[in-house]
């Protein structure tokens, strides 16, 4: 029973984040030394306590340099996941994995980018190489020659196919970007804090991969570093205010890609999604009905909607009714991406919509849901449901 | 509205990344030909390369022309951001070739208003910066009326068997 070994034997007790800007005007290693401080301050621990590492494959900060910041006195275990931000929640399942087995005790679990200001931004058109920053693909050798540079151009031809087998409009789409400019407008720490939009301002912005990716689709590039601390329940109980990991999870499929998957027969499903919804609900008995709250990796609108697909929270083609019934919104039966999501919040890879889980199931979140007891976290192979402690 | 993107307006393409693995393809397309893996024991066809067969875990495989026809599975227009290698929109797209696999190119010679999925297309060939290597690139196939001009919708004529 995959995740059986881990089911509540661990949680996290610790998050701490930068602010979230467009210019950091620090380095990465930097941005992850301030978010890992304030993470081991929220659990009151301290460095020392710290004896495991984890994050992306694609993180630019060495560990090496982290020990040395931070002082902490000796690692026994460190780990990196690749996948880029579809793998982001497997670094909740790499800590929960190293913890319930004995071979770490407080494990710190980091993303730290400078998506905006870097030397490379996220989004920027750029040539690929045969492989991908370790990032555990080959697949943009074969995009690159014709001018697809970007995850958004890799994710438009999943989408288009998408939208054209279950007739999905970009106006569709743009229903699910207002109510995550919804909650963003009143998340302070949000990119688009006070700036809602409407459908109209939606379908006005320009055109980033026609007929699926509009910018207002887009995820925000941002510049900042995201912390948990991951121990065992029994240490956990001892800190102010643990978050119970229930069950952390990946699945990744033979012919997957970072962000997309341009070869399987359907592109318009997301079957990465539906094994790892296997993992998370069929494998561990929890039940779709008994989570309060989703945070989905949305790092392009249409992510967001086979995503709630594969996952099995609406049949295939469904998203369009579920988000236009307004059940993920503000006031919904289970609201979705509370901090404004990817698109309204900022992207820290994905590892801020498991720090608003947790501060939803704190009772601490800038929009907080009346009942938060269970939380799932999806990036679409990796995945985390979260449960009040 | 954007005129019809004709060959003659593509720029010279990046030169792939070139792999031990990979150069047959590039090669074979300088040379004016669509090729894939074929496994030398079952007989599955591949793409992208692979060093073995994933049915059969036969390691040697022979390397066969395609017939270059095929449908569009998806698309894209790129409009931003920009390179300087490309013009914009760039027309992304996904191949469905007869013999069963897909690949990732460029829709040429094409008005956007008639790219759909389905569309039957053929393949063409356009150089690199590399003179002995060059990508494959398809065009509207000739011969086949311009039905419509549904994009992504779900009236647009879906034509693949998969
Ligand atoms: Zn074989």
């Amino acid at each position: 029973m995959s995740g059986g070994g881990l089911n509540g034997r661990t949680a996290i007790v610790g998050i701490g984040a930068t602010e979230f800007s467009q210019a950091a005007g620090r380095s990465e290693t930097r941005l992850a030394t301030e978010a890992i401080l304030a993470a081991l301050a929220d659990a009151g621990l301290s460095t020392a306590d710290v004896d495991g590492l984890v994050s992306y494959t694609i993180d630019p900060v060495e560990e090496t340099e982290l020990v040395r910041a931070l002082g902490i006195p000796e690692i026994g275990w460190s780990s990196r996941v690749p996948y880029g931000g579809a793998g982001s929640q497997g670094v909740l399942l790499h800590a929960a994995a190293a913890v319930a087995s004995g071979v770490a005790n407080v494990v710190v679990a980091y993303r730290a980018v400078r998506a905006r200001s870097g030397a490379r931004r996220f989004g920027a058109a750029r040539a690929g190489g045969a492989t991908s920053s370790h990032s555990g693909t080959t697949a943009g050798q074969w995009c690159a020659p014709f001018g697809v540079l970007t995850p958004a151009s890799w994710m438009a031809l999943n989408a288009t196919r998408y939208m054209h087998t279950f007739g999905v409009s970009s106006e569709d789409l743009g229903r699910a970007v207002v109510g995550l400019r919804d909650f963003a407008a009143t998340n302070p720490a949000a990119r688009f804090y006070g700036r809602p939009i409407t459908l109209d301002d939606h379908q006005a912005s320009r055109w980033i991969a026609e007929p699926a990716i509009r910018l207002f689709d887009c995820c925000q590039e941002t510049d900042g570093a995201v912390a948990l601390v991951v121990t065992a329940a029994d240490r956990a109980r001892d800190t102010p205010a643990p978050v119970t990991i229930a069950v952390a999870a990946a699945a990744a499929l033979a012919g997957q890609e970072v962000a997309t998957d341009h070869y399987s027969p359907d592109l318009s499903v997301m079957t990465g999604s539906t094994a790892l919804a296997r993992r998370l609900f069929d494998q561990t008995g929890i039940q779709r009905g008994d989570l309060d709250l989703l945070m989905v990796y949305d790092a392009f609108t249409p992510m967001l909607f086979m995503q709630l697909e594969g996952l099995g929270f609406c049949g295939p083609g469904e998203a369009k009714d579920l988000i236009a019934s307004g059940a993920l919104a503000r006031g919904g039966s289970l609201p979705a991406n509370t901090n404004g999501g990817l698109i309204g919040e900022g992207y820290i890879h994905g590892l801020n919509l498991t720090t608003e889980a947790v501060r939803q199931l704190r009772g601490t979140a800038a929009n907080q849901l009346d009942r938060a007891e269970l939380a799932l976290v999806s990036a679409s192979r990796t995945g985390v449901i979260l449960a009040r402690a | 509205m954007v005129d019809t993107i004709t060959a003659m307006d593509a720029l010279t393409h990046p030169v792939p990344a070139v792999t031990e693995d990979n150069a047959f393809f590039w090669r074979a397309a300088g040379q004016g030909r669509l090729v894939a893996q074929r496994c030398a024991a079952c007989g599955l066809l591949r793409h992208p390369p692979a060093v073995g067969c994933p049915a059969c875990h036969c390691l040697d495989h022979d390397v066969v022309e395609l017939s270059g026809r095929g449908q569009v599975y998806s698309y894209a227009l790129l409009h931003h951001p920009r390179s300087p290698r490309f013009r914009y929109p760039v027309v992304a797209v996904l191949v469905d070739l007869e013999e069963g696999v897909r690949v990732v190119s460029n829709l040429v010679d094409v008005d956007p208003a008639d790219i759909r999925v389905g569309l039957p297309v053929e393949v063409a060939f356009e150089p690199t910066d590399d003179e002995e290597l060059a990508v494959p690139v398809f065009r509207p196939r000739t011969g086949t009326a311009r039905t419509g001009t549904a994009r992504g919708g779900a009236g647009a004529t879906d034509g693949d068997a998969r």
